[in-house]
């Protein structure tokens, strides 16, 4: 994938297509970035026309995106309850709600965990993982390698609720890892309980390798060959050429992957619901375990939302970073 | 674990024991990334199933046959396809009378669009149901299927709109041109000549959106709260007894029926176009 071809839009640009009677034959404003709300009142008609099919998408983003962001920015100055008086009038609060987050031993525990869950499962499982199998797969047997990707693919495509049951049965105690375990004459420990997060860490690496695997398949394929046979010629081993020609070559594919598979990772729920709801005590809650517990077990929802809005910021902040990052190939 | 076998250089005899080896490990991978799911498809032909794996000593369909009622399984997996059809359709509407402009015209507006999309498409909006949940029930719109379908739509349209976008792209402009020089309007010319010759496009959008809906656990559990209208996803919890008893055998059978329709689709998308054609029209600019 070549830098210019994941700039995010293609932008005002001499080159694009202009429908024919669409208006300006010469049509500088357009290569200038277009200013067409200074032309006359045609124009701006004309323009406003255009922009009519954006409505309905539009619409949806406000009223079903926009909304719950800027709700949950305000919900999270208010004591809003899950039941009673305060859940039809919920009075303003202020800080408070995160004055008691600061001050809450379980948030920093819960935002360690969420970053171990990330840092585990997807930058260094899921993505190592996803680049591994669709290396070896390009040296592989074509059968053995299509084999690999249909198991692969298969808990990735599989329903997360049906994901999550079956990672649970696996690591239960009696469940299949266990079997597996005493089969070569080893004893298992209860890994749900004992030890939560490499469970949960486990099952998402299972659950969301695919994701990897496919972009890089798809990245690796769009390096050219007679780059790395160039390569090969003039000696260069396979670590040589992996680190130097075929790595620098799908690096805007390994930060987007990066980036997508971190935020899916951050809004994780159902798996960790499923397999430890957070426990046991708390030693497996991440931030979305913690928000739903807040609001729906403790039926405080202003503090569940105070709890989703820093969810919100952190993956706010991960987006600037990530189209920042696509944005030098922009040219 | 990669290492080892990429350093098998230009030599064939190496690079022969580097493809053995190759395969060697992936074919270790396949057997750890199934051996979950062998759970899944034993314990549903198994009518004494536990969490442990076996064989099933007497094999049979008592667990399809005990699950498949309209109460357990017709009317979830109805509403799911209500649910995710529902949000599929409207998103891909949405997205392609979006796309339009943004593919077609020069705007100023095109630019800031495409990276409010962009950023919306990376907010973990799932993962915050919470607020979702208590705007819901300030609009009055809980348990309400309409306005669910629609929050689904929402959260999955910023990705729709760019790669309806991209495939649209690649749609050349020349044939619309004739169309309008016929004296089409823009949205004639969208619905007889684009639309038509995007439609595999349009198809993998649809998919994508409907597996993710299909698969969704978290939307549905939080804003739905009537057993007649929840999904499959949500309903699975009723194979788990009031009394802590699990109907294992039950549960995995109805995992299978309710996992069934979103392999086929995605083996339809994959057989089709391939996946690296999906991944391109969603990452690739």
């Amino acid at each position: 994938m070549k830098p210019e071809q994941i700039a995010p839009t293609r932008g005002p640009n001499p080159g694009d297509p202009e429908p024919v009677g669409s208006g300006s034959p010469g049509r500088p404003e357009s290569t200038e970035g277009g200013s067409r709300r200074r032309g006359p009142l045609g124009t701006r008609a004309r323009t406003a026309a255009r922009l009519l099919p954006l409505l309905p998408a539009v619409l949806l983003l406000l009223v079903f995106l926009a909304g719950p962001v800027a709700w949950s920015f305000y919900g999270s100055f208010t004591n809003a309850a899950l039941t009673g008086r305060e859940a039809r009038n919920p009075q303003w609060v202020g800080l408070d709600n995160y004055i008691t987050l600061f001050q809450d031993p379980v948030f920093p525990l819960a935002l360690w965990l969420t970053v171990v869950f990330v840092v585990a499962s997807a930058i260094i499982g899921q993505n190592f993982l996803g680049l591994g199998i669709a290396l070896l797969m390009n040296r592989a047997n074509r059968v053995v390698g299509s084999l690999v990707g249909l198991t692969v693919v298969a808990a990735w495509v599989l329903p997360e609720i049906v994901a999550a049951f079956v990672a649970y049965a696996y690591f239960s105690k009696d469940g299949t890892l266990n079997q597996v375990l005493s089969a070569f004459g080893m004893t298992g420990p209860n890994w749900l309980f004992s030890l939560p997060m490499l469970a949960i860490i486990l099952a998402n690496v299972w659950r969301g390798t695919a994701f990897s695997m496919m972009v890089y398949r798809a990245a690796l394929n769009d390096v050219p060959i007679e780059i790395t046979e160039a390569a090969m010629i003039d000696g260069a081993g396979g670590t040589k050429r992996l680190v130097l020609i075929t790595i620098p070559m799908i690096k805007s594919s390994i930060t987007t992957n990066l980036m997508l598979i971190t935020l899916q990772t951050l809004s994780v729920f159902t798996l960790i619901w499923v397999m430890t709801a957070g426990g046991p005590g708390n030693q497996s809650t991440t931030l979305p375990v913690m928000a739903f517990q807040e609001a729906f077990r403790f039926s405080d929802i202003g503090y569940g939302t105070a709890i989703a809005t820093v969810m919100l910021l952190i993956g706010a902040a991960f987006s600037v970073v990530y189209i920042r990052a696509l944005r030098p190939g922009k040219g | 674990m990669s290492v080892a076998t990429l350093a098998a250089s230009v030599a064939s005899p190496r690079k022969a024991t580097a493809a053995a080896l190759s395969n060697g490990i992936l074919i270790v991978i396949a057997l750890c990334f199934l051996l979950p799911l062998a759970w899944l498809i034993l314990a549903s032909l198994d009518p004494d199933a536990s969490y442990r794996t076996q064989i099933p000593a007497n094999p049979s369909f008592a667990n399809y046959a005990a699950v498949l009622t309209p109460g357990l399984t017709f009317l979830p997996l109805w509403n799911s396809l209500l649910l995710s059809g529902g949000a599929a359709v409207a998103t891909v509407v949405a997205a392609v009378l979006a796309a339009y402009p943004l593919s077609r015209y020069t705007m100023r507006f095109n630019k800031p669009f495409m990276y409010a999309i962009l950023f919306g498409t990376c907010l973990p909006i799932t993962a915050i149901m919470v607020p979702v949940y208590s705007l819901f029930v300030r609009l009055n719109l809980i348990d309400s299927m309409p306005a669910t379908i629609f929050f689904m739509a929402a959260t999955s349209l910023p990705m729709a709109i760019w790669m309806t976008k991209n495939f649209m792209d690649s749609v050349p402009i020349s044939l619309e041109e004739a169309a309008w020089v016929d004296g089409a309007s823009a949205m004639t010319a969208l619905r007889r000549v684009v639309v038509p010759l995007m439609r595999p496009g349009l198809g993998v959008v649809f998919i994508f959106v409907f597996i993710q809906a299909w698969g969704n656990f978290f939307v549905p559990f939080v804003l739905l709260l009537s057993p007649s209208k929840q999904p499959a996803a949500v309903s699975i919890y009723s194979f788990f007894g009031q009394y802590g008893a699990i109907a294992y055998g039950q549960l995995a059978a109805f995992s299978v029926l309710y996992s069934v329709p979103v392999i086929l689709l995605y083996a339809l998308v994959s057989r089709g176009m391939g996946a690296s054609f999906t991944l391109s029209g969603a990452i690739k600019g």
